[in-house]
């Protein structure tokens, strides 16, 4: 093993290499001030190993990004840990930058003649956010898909090249494959490889100049292995501990969440996202560009943070005066004391905002369907997942209610989406539409002039409700039984899911209540029932309120079938291309509860 | 500087040495947590199964001439790949041989040499592999010994049913190797 290793040294004399590495000799010994530095090699040393871990994993492009990163979270084995460190070592990385610029600044290690190493530190600064804003849009969620959106439409701000360099960033005038591209190359190719040159050069400037040693010292010197060596990683080990404390904080701590980071619903560019927020390293710029109205935007966004990172990069000139070392050291506390009060009137403004809270839940609940979708045996199609969402009756329905049908509808007294709309309800409530218990109510005496059924409508006085009133009322005990076998047998038309076991139940009730409809209850006397009637003039029952049925009103209810000439206001939405065929089929999917549900 | 000039003394005894041992401990945990993490993502596909799943149909006796010649089809079937699920596309294509008594035969038109896929050859009335120049019979069997393919074209089950549909139970084999492994 000695020859082997002799033979070795020989030609690549690594002996004198880590002779070099280890024993350098630190001025007064070792001190947990100096950790910093090493910490951060540590850090950017397990991003490249996750890094490049996930890069094997990760494929860029907006059919395939999300689905990827939803495949290691989700289905790789250990994924969810890999994106975990990966993700939370950024932003370790973030503090212990400022921890690093702060410790160089007191101890006073970026003066004469470290000058060239301090501007090599704010670049790899610059380079390390440059790498959290790169990787914050990879996963092409809407968080990040949204956030970076402002980050870019940013550059197209600056004077002459703007919108010429925002179109080189993203790749085209829109967002695309080639955004995702670039971001992924700039995040896993050029940003590191810049930095890795950079830290080299920084390490050896460092080793060049020695260590600003903390006076007065306290101790003999020593050299760095192994004392300062031991000191630093312990360090490493509080920040993996750190790291590993939040890729668990959700099981350690028993809140709602996944192991891991989460991933929010794919990025859907017509898809409005209320609660796209940058990462909380970068809330301060966010915040800061609300207190610039109009055209002054360039200054909070570029003029005011190139003037103070000038003034950073000039500090080891200025630190020559009699007292710029207190003013630099004055500068840097002003500016942490600035980014800490934004953040936290940004943190504050969002928790006090209606619309930033209902977005995010919203966004959980997306998040979280999309996923659910994703593990259907159907799978992802070719198209990407956001195609899972705009086909979903339970993502879609609602939001084509609320925006369509609740200017006189309800649903639950509601919008569909939860909220309860301010114009007044002119039509009929469409929450459990043809079930027994919402048939039940509309052939109820008492029930019928509702809001809820025909309250609100010119039905209100017509043929069903007089009907209602004076036949219904009058039915003697034996005739409201076989009133609800007609229920049963009109209901069991709609073929709802939520009513399958009780269909098959009752089958002979049904069977019976189809003759009552017929004969006894003269349904057919103005509606047309499982055979021609051209007199028919009443809404169609055969297979009422069906899939088909549905479909068919909703495109057109004035259709002679439906209500003809008597329809009131139900505009023709498929019949004069308000909705389309596929937005008509997904809320009337919706109305019926027809959606994919896992198996429990 | 140290004030004797030379290197400083080297912290030594049992202080020195515990420090050492836990540096060199701490260093190594925490190198094999992110590694660990990646390795386990990049040994991930040794725990997934292929998705070939039982036979397909592929023609009908209609469309397969009683010629006792080789004429290919392709096999569509349900793929999973990674996120994605594809149904009814290509995973590969068979040479299918009708014999005048009626007999079936199915073969995967893929080299067990190396993978490519083989050419019939209706001048030799053989197949050809254009990547390394193996050859097999009309019957599938290695056709000189010079040939490369470690061993004859692999055969796949194929039966008809509802007196017309042709299926196939198509499988991908080990390359390479002389006996018939399918992959998992």
């Amino acid at each position: 093993m000695k020859g082997l290793l002799d033979w070795l040294d020989h030609r690549v004399g690594f002996r004198d290499l880590a002779k070099e590495a280890l024993y350098e000799n630190i001025p007064g010994g070792a001190r947990w001030r100096y950790v910093w530095g090493s910490t951060l090699t540590f850090c950017l040393a397990a991003q490249f190993i996750t890094g490049i871990s996930l890069w094997m994993a990760y494929s860029p492009s907006s059919q395939t990004a999300w689905e990827s990163v939803y495949f290691i979270q989700d289905e790789m084995t250990g994924g969810w840990l890999l994106r975990g460190l990966h993700h939370y070592t950024a932003h370790v990385m973030t503090v212990l930058l400022v921890l690093h610029l702060m410790q160089v600044m007191i101890d006073g290690a970026y003066k004469a003649p470290r000058e060239v190493n301090f501007w090599f530190g704010l670049a790899l600064l610059g380079l390390v956010l440059g790498m959290s804003l790169t990787g914050y849009l990879l996963p092409w969620d809407q968080k990040g898909y949204w956030a970076t959106k402002v980050a870019t439409n940013i550059t197209a701000i600056v004077p002459l090249i703007g919108p010429a360099l925002q179109k080189i960033i993203i790749g085209g005038s829109e967002y695309g494959h080639h955004t995702l591209t670039r971001f992924f190359a700039l995040h896993a190719g050029v940003l590191p490889a810049v930095t890795t040159g950079l830290v080299v050069a920084h390490v050896a400037l460092f080793r060049r100049h020695g260590i600003t040693a903390k006076e007065p010292k306290r101790k003999r010197d020593a050299p760095f292995w192994p004392d300062q060596v031991f000191q630093d990683a312990v360090a490493c080990l509080a920040v993996m501990a750190t790291v590993l404390f939040f890729v668990l904080h959700h099981s350690l701590l028993g809140t709602p969440g996944p192991l891991g980071v989460e991933l929010g619903a794919p990025a859907d560019p017509s898809e409005q996202f209320s609660a796209a927020r940058p990462d909380w390293y970068f809330l301060f710029l966010f915040q800061l560009l609300k207190y610039f109205p109009g055209e002054t935007e360039i200054w909070g966004a570029i003029v005011i943070p190139s003037l103070v990172f000038g003034v950073i990069a000039l500090m080891p000139f200025l630190g020559k005066w009699k007292l710029g070392h207190r003013f630099n050291l004055g500068f840097l506390g002003c500016l942490l004391a600035g980014a800490g009060l934004l953040t936290f009137a940004a943190l504050r403004e969002d928790q006090h905002n209606p619309t930033y809270l209902t977005a995010v839940k919203r966004a959980e609940v997306v998040a979280a369907r999309v996923r659910e979708l994703a593990k259907a045996p159907a799978g992802i199609p070719a198209e990407g997942a956001v195609a899972l969402l705009r086909n979903d009756p339970l993502t879609q329905g609602p939001k084509i209610f609320s925006a369509q049908c609740a200017g006189c509808h309800r649903f639950g007294g509601e919008d569909g989406t939860g909220k309860v709309p301010n114009n007044v309800q002119s039509a009929s409530d469409l929450k459990g539409f043809a079930s027994r218990e919402w048939l039940a109510g509309l052939l109820d005496p008492a029930r019928i002039d509702s809001t809820n059924y025909f309250g609100a409508t010119k039905f209100k006085t017509g043929k069903m409700a007089r009907f209602v009133h004076e036949k219904v009322a009058a039915y003697p005990p034996e005739k409201q039984a076989k009133l609800q076998q007609v229920i049963a047998a009109l209901s069991a038309e709609a073929q709802l899911t939520s009513q399958l076991a009780a269909d098959q139940r009752d089958a002979t009730d049904i069977t019976a209540g189809r003759g009552w409809l017929r004969d006894e209850f003269a349904c057919t006397d103005c509606h047309q029932f499982r055979a021609k009637d051209e007199d028919a003039t009443a809404p169609e029952l055969t297979g009422y309120g069906s899939r088909k049925w549905l479909i068919n009103f909703i495109t057109n209810p004035a259709h002679a079938d439906f209500y003809g000439e008597r329809n009131e206001r139900m505009p023709q939405y498929g019949e004069k291309q308000i909705l389309t065929g596929q937005q008509i089929n997904l809320v009337a999917d919706w109305l019926r509860g027809v959606w994919y549900e896992p198996a429990k | 500087m140290n004030k004797s000039g030379g290197q400083p003394p080297v912290a030594e005894g049992r202080r020195g040495f515990i420090r050492k041992f836990l540096a060199g401990l701490i260093g190594a945990v925490l190198a094999l947590i992110p590694a660990g993490a990646g390795l386990t993502v990049l040994l991930d596909p040794l725990r997934r199964k292929t998705s070939a799943s039982g036979a397909v149909p592929v023609t009908t006796l209609d469309g397969l001439p009683a010629d006792g010649l080789p004429h290919k089809f392709a096999v569509l079937a349900t793929r999973t790949d990674a996120w994605n699920k594809f149904t009814q596309v290509p995973i590969g294509a068979v040479y299918l041989r009708r014999l005048a008594d009626g007999k079936l035969q199915a073969f995967n038109v893929v080299c067990p040499h190396a993978g490519c896929f083989v050419d019939f050859v209706a001048e030799t009335g053989s197949f050809l592999c254009p990547c390394h120049n193996s050859t097999f019979t009309v019957e599938g069997k290695i056709a000189d010994r010079s040939s490369p393919s470690p061993r004859a074209l692999d055969s796949l089950e194929v039966e008809v049913r509802n007196d017309n549909e042709v299926w196939v139970k198509f499988r991908n084999f080990q390359a390479g190797s002389a006996a018939k492994i399918p992959v998992a």
